[in-house]
């Protein structure tokens, strides 16, 4: 009798795991930045010293074409705060904005529009005003080369070049809209992609002859494309923002990270890649 | 004494024994109850969430948008199509697996089934890797046909194709197991060819598994959208499936999403429902 009810329990036990198991996969997936369970920084007796310690994962959801500076910032902030983790999330950011007035756990938010950053301060979910600390321009991206000879935004709209543009809610999408309205230009992409790295990775891979992106972008490229700049980009320049999250974590160590984006080291790693400073 | 009696039980059932006695059958058990309703809860939840949180006053001005009939028609017709295609690709291969002893035929089950586990969005890249413009065999194309089909509706055709037609092989391999084989050796013996055998004895013998497997890839091909957004791109008519609109709509405007949804959830459902009487249950 002992034994079979102790094979009954153990059987409940694996069900139990089971579930358990199912549901930890579940919430693994549900967010990509879950990582939030280290411990917080005690927040509570911070009292003034900014010399004070910091610990703990800095979540950031950043737009994705910080991708390649913040990842840099998010080492040189580890590499200033011993015991501190930088975890990011890069996206669209009408996608990141969306997923944080969804709940998702995180501290910072740098979008690449005001307009997407309206999205997350209209809800109430960031702590403070959004403060610009870059500024992006448009280029056109093209295969090595050049082979398709562009020159302009003119030369986009000839026919059998297979252009590719952000989709109009991303901020690329957006400003690549507006520079083409302000030039009266006519253009029709075969594909609206879901964020600018999307867009720019078609290039890449040869599916498209050109992509209108970020100048960030093309640079971050390398020579896997070639960068065409063209003068309407100026009418379509996008502020990006950064701002504290209301229901941060970890409030102290990402003011601190905010703090390095806006310091001259910060703008430096920016500039470098291709940012202009607001 | 029951625990005793479930014990036998389990045991019988272990061996295998056909009990054909009416076994007395004790109250479902709480460990086996339970989590099977926090299952069941955890599959209509999120329906009923969907359908609680529709905005229903505007429905009516969402659904007739062109920009959904748009996407709606493009999701049936290319749904179809890519069923289709598995059909006339997935019921040979199917045949081969189970019919024929060749070297490597485990191996080769096992790579038909890859696309049913690999992320659709791998499989997106792995098929622009493929037959995208610069693809091993796209650039022949190309060259040679002037074929493109990145960002063409047969481009999203073929993103279907792939993810959904091992859904199909799987399912119409298992019937073909099953059938007897008696009946083509019957029929061959008699004079038949092979072919024909295969045409007017096993076809129809299998038809049950056949229309069970398509409605499984028609309903995973509409579905589908990482392979699809990967490969065919994002173009309102042309690749703009309803998945990907639900995905694009989600970001500005969760009303529209949600309008969307309710869309594609009638049509699985109706679908679904349909076949299942007709066919579904005779398999």
């Amino acid at each position: 009798m002992k034994t079979r009810s102790a094979r009954r329990t153990r059987r409940m036990v694996q069900v139990a795991g089971a579930g358990a198991a199912a549901l930890l996969a579940l919430s693994a997936c549900s967010s990509s930045s879950d990582s939030s369970s280290s411990p917080k920084s005690d927040s509570s007796s911070s009292s003034s010293s900014s010399a004070e310690k910091l610990s703990g994962t800095v979540t950031v959801f950043a737009a994705a074409s910080l991708k390649e500076s913040f990842t840099t910032l998010g080492q040189e902030f580890e590499k200033q705060h011993p015991g501190t983790k930088v975890t990011f999330n890069f996206g669209g950011s009408d996608t990141l904005a969306a997923s944080i007035t969804g709940g998702a756990p995180a501290d910072v938010f740098a979008a690449a529009s005001p307009k997407t950053m309206a999205i997350v301060t209209d809800k109430q979910d960031a702590a403070g005003t959004p403060a610009t600390f870059v500024r992006n321009q448009l280029e056109i991206a093209t295969l090595p080369g050049n082979p398709d000879k562009v020159a302009s935004l003119k030369d986009l709209t000839k026919s059998g070049l297979k252009v590719v543009l952000c989709d109009k809610t991303v901020p690329c999408g957006a400003a690549a809209q507006k520079a083409l309205e302000a030039s009266n230009l006519k253009l029709t992409p075969v594909s609206y992609e879901q964020d600018v790295k999307s867009a720019l990775t078609k290039v890449e891979l040869k599916e498209a002859d050109a992509a209108v992106v970020y100048k960030t972008d093309v640079k971050a490229a390398g020579d896997k494309v070639e960068g065409v700049e063209f003068p309407e980009s100026a009418k379509a320049v996008n502020d990006y923002p950064i701002v504290l999250l209301k229901d941060a974590p970890n409030a102290e160590a990402a003011k601190a990270f905010i703090a390095l984006v806006q310091s001259a080291e910060g703008s430096k790693v920016l500039t470098e890649a291709g940012f202009l400073q607001p | 004494m029951t625990g005793a009696d479930t014990s036998r039980a389990a045991a019988d059932t272990l061996t295998g024994g056909p009990r054909s006695g009416r076994v007395r059958r004790p109250g479902v058990p709480l460990p086996l109850m339970l989590p099977a309703l926090v299952g069941l809860a955890f599959l209509l939840l999120p329906l009923v969430a969907l359908l609680a949180r529709a905005p229903w006053r505007t429905l009516p001005d969402q659904l007739t948008s062109t920009a959904v009939w748009q996407a709606l028609q493009l999701s049936l017709v290319s749904a179809t199509a890519a069923t289709a295609v598995s059909l006339v690709l997935g019921v040979p291969l199917a045949w081969l697996l189970a019919r024929t002893e060749f070297p490597g035929r485990g191996l080769v089950r096992a790579l038909v089934t890859l696309p049913l586990v690999l992320p659709p969005v791998v499989g997106g890249v792995a098929l622009l890797l493929a037959l995208g413009r610069n693809g091993i065999v796209g650039q022949w194309l190309d060259a040679w046909f002037g074929i493109t089909l990145p960002f063409t509706t047969a481009g999203v055709v073929v993103a279907e194709a792939f993810v959904a037609m091992p859904f199909l092989v799987i399912s119409v391999e298992g019937t073909l197991r099953a059938a007897d084989p008696r009946y083509e050796e019957a029929a061959t013996t008699l004079g038949a060819s092979r072919f024909t055998a295969f045409r007017r004895v096993t076809l129809p013998l299998i038809a049950p598994g056949v229309a069970a497997g398509s409605v499984l890839a028609w309903a995973r091909a509409l579905g589908e959208f990482g392979a699809t957004i990967t490969f065919a791109g994002n173009f309102p008519g042309r690749t703009q499936t309803m998945p990907l609109a639900v995905y694009l709509a989600l970001q500005n405007d969760p009303a529209a999403a949600i309008a969307l949804s309710l869309v594609l959830l009638a049509v699985s459902i109706t679908v679904l429902a349909g076949l299942r009487d007709r066919w579904m249950t005779a398999s």
